[in-house]
């Protein structure tokens, strides 16, 4: 089973879009409470009201970057709010290093889970998984990571509108989509298609199925301070009067023409 | 190769039943999806039907679990054994502990009810405790607006009925310019960001202007790093831009605003700077046709913006002249303003533009019939879609009443009040200053006090002033201090009931507020106040009574506590009668219902009110014969009325087919819950826009009950109570302010929007204290709730200070430093950390992360209780001394609003602490509730 | 990478144990009676002690049978294969010689080779990790191999193969150092690469202020000048020290016992180095490596 699937019928997986992604945290805890009380053991937290660290499926990092100087001036830092889970890949390492056959990735929808009746809890493919996706729970000792909510897509207990992840359910600012990258047609990869979607660490050779969406170009209100050149909004502010008295006279004038 | 998978039950059973109630993880009110299994919560979701979130929900929301099932819940009533601040306390019964707070109340209420001070922090029941408040007789009630945004909630009634999140929002779906002034991911937290992810998907831009680029400012497209206490400043300039090239809506102003209104433009006249009025005291305007002065809501009346008229000899022009005068002036340039606000003058006139470009050249027009309140017809709607948030980042400054005022100015100025694409009120708002009641203070022993403590001042009449001048208001609200205090002055209670100024009180009855940490400015010193005593060995405030749902750093310094239940075990209204969820399209009321039963001796604290209210026989709570008037919240909830068929829930009154007007239904409550918690009144789509002046809407609202009867109004750019209290400033009228605040106020309480440097009295005598210093609350957590929070407190455990590059740099900082900060009136050491993308003076830190050791259950080694910290201890309810020797508050001179955001600050590199504790140690209390268990793994089997 | 205490002890012994029992297998020497049961004895406790160590790392032992199911794409799956056929075998090889003083050469050779297959494969469960590109080169299973040799050429009593071998060593460990410095700029992640965010990149808040077991797992670092002054003490321990006791002292079995000591003393070094220098590309999300990302 640590052997991938040739193929699989369907990709699904999610498109996170970091130009949306206010860092809130939502599907973060989402995700713990829908996977606590679901597939495989709890995710248990150690010491949780001492100094506390526990099992997570989905983190959101937040990082800053300095993009280079526009004609010689210095543009401002920004901030991007950065959600990471499991990213599916198709060529997944952490499914071929399992020993005991408990990592595998699903024929039917490329789903990678692991489990937990095999696992053995050694790590390994936590060590081969470039994107920290694999958390070991350190109460049940097995491995614990994205499952894409596999026990929720396809649930026939569950309205047919929620049978989608629960972080992208929860989502508030609609930053997260879940659906069949496999599939051209699909609303994400028409959305990835769109906003030029990118694999995270290519250089790995894991061709990751989620795909993240990069941020729109920022601060591009064209001030001649952050550009070097010409205002071009300076036509929208072509003064009608520099004085008071001036003002009131073109508003007067306008006036009698509504 | 074939592949063997496991088969794997893809529908396994979810849950036993979901059961929809309210979210109470914040302030917003979500609707949730309570998943019960073998009658145990547990899974919350959000509900897809819910008018205020949609389905979405938000970290906190997700982690109420946590919260339910917290280790620091108290347990049952308790009276202190130790001494105030230890935290040592013995359980009581329920009775004993109604016993021990009558024997405090009932001597007071027949002599004085004054000597109770009762304040309700971040309460949702505020119709119904000030209610009790009244009942009881005090003067002394307020919750927390004071210290929270009272300035964005006054600024927005005072000049348009209404300001944002429960008054109004963004028209989201077809706004195509999105403005968000400072911090505003405290409040109104999912659909703000429901609507940014609309915005985007939209492809519409969003402007963010705050010191800080994270969160919301992190996905603004173009983010403006503001200097702190400047917002006023580039709004104020903004204005100035647009107003030179004539980019401002003038039929808008013409037909909705008083622009046209005539003002008295006479120094010398007594009524100088007020708006003339006709024999029933409607406000005149030029009208352009007839050349005369009319009465502004006359069917046929041409209003002019420009028309000069004189009467009796006293000139008078339109608030049109008074304003373009000012805000021509050179003093708004960008050039002028870029300095103080830390933004090139390129980039305001960039954004000045940009509003200009979107509100006129991308205008749009819905095909909709209305008609005006004048009874003119209109075949559409036109809208201006740019739009505007904020809320505590700009309220929560000295000058933030006038900085609020100036943002609403600028949204009417481009006409994008209540149009398409703009700015829209939610039910009950549209409502102006003059829509709601005024002030009471009468005290009676024995007595109500004379009408509801809350208001809305107009003039140096409706101050709260005993004969003697006095403050009638232990929190000294609605005095010449700051006349136009209409949420109370919650962070002022301690110290005052503390220095015995205005007077001594005898008790403190405190509901659901920090005061002893992160809600009070100087938390040590608070701290002190709560637990001094006077030369007898008393206690200098003598009764403490509080209610909390947890074991908060609050409760130690209480004598007595009436533990509550959590959200999920209480019944609770969101109520149209104060603070209701309601959406711009609609209006909307929703409960809390206990989906489980506490499995503590705790109860509901309104339930409790009622029960206590009862004991002391105060009017409303009891029966003719004196027997309890109401079982508990939830009869009270169905079967009270306000006013005759006006309760406190909409939904299904009278037979069960009634919205808003109706006789009390017994089955009320039993509808809400099968409607998934709420209740919904759709406004009719002609009465969507324009609700201030649109008939249809002011019928509308007149059928559901919202008020009697129809009630159009124009905006007031011109703010007229403002100019009241100038007036007896400058010496007009029969109530005069003390000498020490005549200049003040003619300086401050100007009727058009101003802005001044409120920062410049925290420098210090020697102006050694030059950084600004902020806090901002993490989405992922609610003010000190979130520590007790298992998951949650895994997010946010650690509050670095975080310092820009060029403090970084110049300090010679590097990844594990610490730093001095201190301000006029202390120090804090703590941790730092670099952020580029700040503004280059300014420092900040997550608020209410750091915790007192001892409390919320949390062990000794939780890094809250270490490197964690309260910016707090900084931060002083007075300003530092000046020369004229008095202490003056640190607030808004107009609302008393704590100035929180006006802090100065010096940064020194220091070495790490030994421990790697901060600083100020504020000792330990100990846990009437035991520490938390080692381990977690909560599956509900 | 966190140095597991469990996973350090399992690697340096059992690749000793294995060592000798390659040479036992190759009849260098061939020993019988309770000569042999004397060498069996350190062997088998060396290997099977470490591969017992080896368990303790897992978090849920009673699945640890299932790690022989997957041997067709895991290394961990072949390692158990390869030990438990090497011990097998050479502990048939091995009753035979303690109790009938009999040796079966074409089983010792089957044997040693299972016995290096297993050190190879223990060593390729690191080196095919893309993830950490410091393991993610020759030389690392090199070095296993070679301290596997050198070890078991020590312990069997082979001095001068053994002076051989520990030059070899000690040429394949600095070779591994120095190439390993220069892995993760050429595995080519960065933290652009990780976030593909445009510009100068930085952390600015990690995801949790709370640890967790990435975090303990993979972000751990050693301070530069610690791991340089460990390398040299590995180095001295692992090889200089044991030659010159043996090349000063002669084969006799004091000095020889206390080379085995110093050597293996050095190993435990030099496998604590392996894991606490070596980097995992997840700490990129967490900010760490960002002097490493580039040559």
């Amino acid at each position: 089973m640590t052997a991938l699937p040739a193929t699989t019928d369907k990709k699904l997986g999610l498109v996170i879009d970091l130009d949306t992604c206010v860092g809130c945290h939502a599907c973060v805890t989402a995700c713990k409470g829908w996977n606590t009380q679901n597939y495989g053991v709890p995710l248990s937290d150690q010491d949780p009201y001492g100094m506390p660290s526990g099992t997570f499926l989905n983190r959101i990092h937040s990082f800053q970057s300095q993009p280079e100087p526009v004609n010689d001036i210095p543009q401002l830092a920004r901030t991007t709010h950065f959600p990471r889970s499991c990213l599916h890949c198709e060529d997944a390492p952490c499914v071929t290093v399992c020993p005991t056959g408990a990592s595998y990735k699903r024929a039917e929808d490329g789903i990678v889970l692991v489990n937990e009746d095999a696992c053995m809890g050694c790590g390994l493919c936590a060590w081969a998984c470039p994107y920290g996706a694999r958390e070991l729970d350190q109460q049940a000792g097995v491995m614990k990571k994205c499952t894409l909510c596999v026990d929720r897509i396809y649930n026939d207990n569950l309205p047919e509108e929620d049978r989608e992840p629960a972080c992208v359910r929860t989502c508030p600012a609609g930053a997260r989509h879940f659906g069949d990258l496999g599939d051209p047609e699909s609303d994400v990869s028409k959305l990835v298609a769109e906003r030029g979607g990118v694999d995270l660490m290519p250089e790995q050779g894991t061709k990751p199925v989620n795909q993240y969406l990069p941020p729109r170009p920022r601060d591009t209100l064209q001030a001649p301070e952050m550009t070097g050149e010409e205002d071009v909004l300076a036509p929208f502010l072509a003064p009608v009067a520099e004085e008071p008295k001036g003002l009131l006279a073109w508003v007067d004038r306008a006036l009698e023409k509504i | 190769m074939t592949i063997q998978q496991p088969v794997l039950d893809l529908s396994p059973k979810v849950s036993d039943e979901v059961r929809k109630t309210t979210c109470y993880m914040c302030a917003c009110r979500c609707g949730i999806n309570v998943h019960m299994k073998n009658g145990k919560v547990a899974y919350i979701e959000g509900n897809k039907d819910h008018p205020v979130n949609r389905g979405v929900l938000c970290a906190k929301g997700s982690a109420g679990i946590m919260q339910h099932n917290a280790p620091s819940r108290l347990r049952a009533p308790m009276k202190r054994v130790g001494e105030r601040g230890e935290g040592k306390f013995e359980e009581i019964s329920w009775d004993e502990a109604y016993d021990i707070a009558a024997s405090w109340l009932k001597p007071i209420r027949e002599t004085d009810p004054s000597k109770l001070a009762f304040f309700t922090g971040r309460d949702q029941s505020q119709s119904f405790t000030s209610w009790w408040a009244q009942a009881f007789g005090t003067p002394n009630y307020a919750a927390h607006g004071g210290f929270c945004s009272v300035n964005m909630a006054a600024g927005g009634i005072y000049t348009m009925g209404g300001a944002f999140w429960e008054f109004g929002q963004p028209d989201w779906d077809r706004t195509k310019l999105f403005i968000l002034f400072g911090v505003a991911e405290d409040h109104d937290s999912n659909p703000i960001k429901m609507g940014l992810g609309k915005i985007k998907k939209n492809g519409a831009k969003v402007v963010g202007v705050n010191p800080v680029r994270s969160g919301y400012n992190a996905v603004a497209d173009d983010w403006f790093g503001i200097t702190p206490g400047t917002d006023g400043l580039l709004i104020l300039s903004l204005v100035h831009c647009l107003l030179k090239a004539g980019k401002i809506d003038l039929e808008y102003l013409r037909d909705f605003t008083d622009a046209p209104v005539l003002i008295d433009a006479d120094p010398k006249s007594p009524t100088h700077g007020l708006a003339l009025l006709d024999d029933d005291g409607h406000k005149l305007v030029w009208d352009r046709t007839e050349k005369r002065a009319r009465c502004y809501d006359a069917e046929d009346v041409d209003p002019d913006l420009t028309g000069v008229w004189e009467v009796d000899g006293i000139r008078h022009r339109t608030v049109f002249q008074h304003l373009a005068e000012k805000y021509l002036d050179g003093q708004y340039a960008p050039e002028a303003v870029a300095g103080a606000t830390g933004i090139p003058a390129g980039r305001i006139r960039a954004l000045a533009a940009e509003i200009a470009r979107v509100a006129f050249d991308e205008a749009i027009e819905l095909p909709i019939e209305w008609t005006d309140f004048r009874g003119r017809k209109h075949t559409n709607m036109v809208g201006r879609p740019v739009s505007m948030h904020s809320m505590r980042g700009i309220s929560a400054h000295a000058n933030g009443f006038q900085t609020c005022r100036a943002l609403h100015m600028l949204q009417i100025l481009i006409g994008s009040v209540e149009t398409p694409g703009g700015f829209r009120f939610k039910p009950p708002y549209p409502k102006p200053a003059t829509g709601h009641p005024k002030p009471h203070c009468k005290v009676t022993p024995g007595a109500p006090l004379d009408g509801p403590h809350l208001g809305f001042t107009h003039g140096p009449d409706d101050l709260c002033l005993k004969d003697d001048g006095s403050p009638a208001r232990i929190d000294k609200a609605y005095t010449w201090d700051n006349p136009m205090s209409s949420h109370g002055m919650m962070h002022m209670v301690i110290s005052n009931a503390h220095a015995g100024d205005p007077y001594k009180i005898d008790t403190l009855f405190l509901y659901m507020a920090n005061m002893a940490w992160n809600s009070s400015m100087n938390t040590s010193g608070t701290m002190q106040m709560l637990s001094d005593k006077d030369e007898n060995g008393d206690y200098v405030i003598p009764h403490i009574i509080y209610s909390d749902a947890y074991s908060s750093e609050m409760v130690a310094y209480a004598d007595l506590i009436l533990p509550d239940t959590t959200y999920l075990e209480r019944h609770d209204c969101i109520s149209l009668l104060d603070r209701p969820i309601c959406e711009a399209e609609a209006a909307a009321d929703a409960i809390r219902w206990p989906v489980v039963e506490p499995d503590r001796d705790v109860k509901g604290f309104q339930s409790a009110l009622i029960e206590l209210g009862a004991k002391l026989g105060l009017p409303g709570f009891v029966t003719d014969d004196g027997s309890q008037k109401f079982k508990d919240y939830a009869d009270y909830m169905v079967s009270h009325e306000r006013r005759p068929g006006v309760g406190p829930l909409m939904g299904w009154r009278g037979n069960g087919d009634e919205t808003g007007r109706g006789a009390p239904n017994p089955a009320q409550l039993d509808r809400y819950i099968e409607n998934g918690g709420f209740a919904i009144a759709q406004i009719p789509e002609n009465a969507q826009f324009y609700k201030p002046w649109n008939a249809a809407y002011q019928e509308w609202a007149v059928e559901i009950g919202l008020f009697d009867k129809a009630s159009p109004y124009l905006f007031t750019l011109w703010c007229e109570p403002l100019r009241r209290f100038q007036l007896a400033a400058e010496g007009h009228g029969e109530r005069q302010p003390p000498e020490h605040l005549r200049a003040r106020i003619k300086a401050t309480m100007d009727p058009l929007p101003i802005w001044w440097d409120a920062t410049a009295d925290h420098g210090g005598a020697d102006g050694e204290y030059t950084v600004n210093a902020l806090t901002q609350r993490p989405m992922a957590m609610y003010h000190s709730w979130g520590t007790q929070n298992a998951w949650l407190r895994q997010i946010h455990g650690r509050n670095p200070m975080y310092l820009p590059t060029e403090i970084w740099e110049k300090h010679g900082f590097d990844e594990g430093a610490w730093a001095r900060i201190s301000s006029p009136h202390g120090e804090i050491t703590v941790p730092v950390a670099h952020m580029p993308a700040l503004n280059h003076n300014t420092i900040w830190t997550w608020n209410a992360i750091g915790k007192r050791k001892g409390a919320w259950a949390l062990k000794d080694n939780a890094p809250e209780a270490k490197e964690g910290f309260l910016l707090n201890h900084l931060i002083h309810e007075l300003l530092p001394p000046k020369q004229d020797g008095m202490r003056w508050s640190n607030s808004d001179p107009i609302t008393g609003q704590a100035a929180w955001f006006d802090l100065k600050v010096k940064v020194e590199k220091v070495a790490p602490p030994a421990d790697l504790t901060s600083k100020p140690n504020t000792g330990r209390q100990v846990s009437p509730v035991g520490q938390g268990p080692d381990k977690l793994a909560w599956e509900v089997e | 990478m966190q140095p597991a205490p469990s996973v350090i002890i399992f690697s340096t012994l059992s690749g000793a144990g294995f060592g000798l029992l390659f040479f036992l297998g190759l009849g260098m020497p061939v020993v019988t009676g309770g000569i042999a049961f004397g060498f069996y004895v350190i062997a088998y406790l060396l290997a099977v002690g470490g591969l017992m160590a080896s368990v303790f790392h897992l978090g849920n032992k009673k699945n640890a049978w299932k790690s022989y199911s997957q041997w067709r794409t895991s290394w961990l799956s072949r390692e158990a294969w390869f030990a438990v056929s090497a011990l097998l075998c050479m502990g048939l090889y091995a009753f035979l010689q303690v109790f009938f003083a009999t040796t079966v050469a074409t089983l010792g050779f089957l044997g040693a080779a299972l016995s290096l297959c297993t050190v190879f494969a223990t060593s390729m469960i690191y080196a095919q990790l893309k993830t950490i590109p410091r393991w993610n080169q020759p030389a690392t299973p090199g070095f296993f191999v070679a301290a596997s040799l050198a070890g078991g050429a020590l312990l069997s009593n082979n001095p001068n193969l053994a002076m051989v071998l520990l030059l070899v060593l000690a040429a394949v460990v600095a070779f591994h150092w120095w190439k390993g410095d220069q892995r993760f700029a050429e595995a080519g992640s960065t933290i652009e690469t990780a976030t593909q965010l445009k510009g100068r990149v930085s952390l600015w808040e990690k995801p949790h202020t709370g640890e967790n077991y990435l975090t303990h797992e993979m972000v751990y670092q050693v301070a530069r000048k610690h791991a340089v002054k460990l390398r040299v003490i590995a180095l001295l321990l692992m090889t200089v020290v044991p030659i010159f006791l043996v090349l000063v002292f002669g084969p006799h079995h004091l000095p020889v016992a206390l080379a085995v000591l110093s050597h293996l003393a050095g190993l435990f070094a030099q496998r604590w180095l392996f894991f606490a220098e070596a980097e995992h590309v997840v700490g990129l999300y967490y900010g760490a490596h960002t002097g490493k990302q580039t040559a």
